[in-house]
């Protein structure tokens, strides 16, 4: 992915060279043609095209907007009820992602998604254990929400 | 054009400390600490949050200054946050301080269980 945006970033300052006007109007130029020439060419690269990745990024990041406002107005419901029932407790959760920054990056969602916080994580990576506040309804679909924050992260590292 | 940006700069603000008064409150009624964490690390995060947009809101509309420095301080506060309860439970965890009485489960005290299975089906494979 690096090698693609470096790459992208050298057809912009060939363009700026050819043209030989050197403003930030013809570098956005020559950037969209070098996008454009990344793209006719990208079966000739090990990675998928980066833009993609790109995108992918920025979903997780509206994903993780929407869960952090989501949260709070959970935790601002049971702090300010009158009478709190809360079925506290610590459950286990092995995840599939395998390099340090996934589970890294998937434990600070969790962390800040509705009613959980992650207490340790395992020697080996595999392993996540997820204190949460209402251990007893939601935890199914608090797996599926994980689902989504999983499947978000692997389609970023894919 | 400016009475509408004061409004959404009044909003951030008045949020941002709605939600720094529900963690001081979380922090007083929550049973354990583990859920007091819970409020401390959500509720805080979004309230110093929209505390700082609502700044920069304020300083970008009346002064005409974009103050970038303020961009970065939600940027860390976004980061280093969880990663600050995340560290305070797992202290107190490893220290031994007890769940709240009401907890259902807990799967953290079985832990050595699990990874002593895990490393005997990995030795098999």
């Amino acid at each position: 992915m690096a090698f693609q945006v470096l790459l992208n970033f050298f057809l912009a300052f060939l363009w700026m060279f050819l043209t030989g006007s050197f403003s930030i109007s013809s570098f956005i130029i020559g950037y969209l043609l070098g996008l454009l020439v990344i793209y006719v060419l990208r079966r000739f690269f090990q990675t998928r095209i980066y833009i993609l990745r790109v995108w992918a990024i920025l979903k997780l990041t509206l994903l993780f907007t929407y869960e952090l406002i989501k949260a709070n107005i959970e935790v601002l419901a049971i702090v300010l009820r009158p009478k709190m029932d809360l079925k506290p407790g610590i459950f286990k959760y092995d995840t599939k992602l395998e390099h340090g920054w996934e589970v890294t990056l998937l434990s600070l969602l969790i962390t800040l998604t509705p009613g959980t916080l992650v207490v340790d994580v395992s020697d080996d990576n595999g392993t996540l254990y997820i204190h949460a506040l209402n251990a007893a309804d939601i935890k199914s679909n608090i797996s599926s929400i994980r689902e989504g924050f999983e499947k978000a992260i692997m389609e970023v590292s894919r | 054009m400016i009475d509408i940006s004061e409004y959404f700069v009044v909003a951030f603000i008045l949020i941002g400390a709605f939600f720094g008064v529900v963690t001081a409150i979380g922090l007083i009624r929550l049973p354990d600490l583990y859920t007091r964490t819970h409020a401390a690390s959500k509720s805080a995060t979004l309230g110093v949050m929209s505390v700082l947009i609502g700044a920069l809101l304020f300083f970008f509309t009346e002064e005409g200054m974009f103050n970038s420095r303020i961009v970065l301080g939600i940027f860390f506060v976004l980061i280093t946050a969880p990663v600050g309860g995340h560290l305070i439970a797992r202290a107190a965890y490893n220290t031994g301080v007890k769940l709240a009485p009401e907890s259902i489960q807990d799967d953290l005290a079985k832990k050595e269980q699990f990874e002593a299975k895990k490393k005997k089906n990995s030795s098999r494979d």
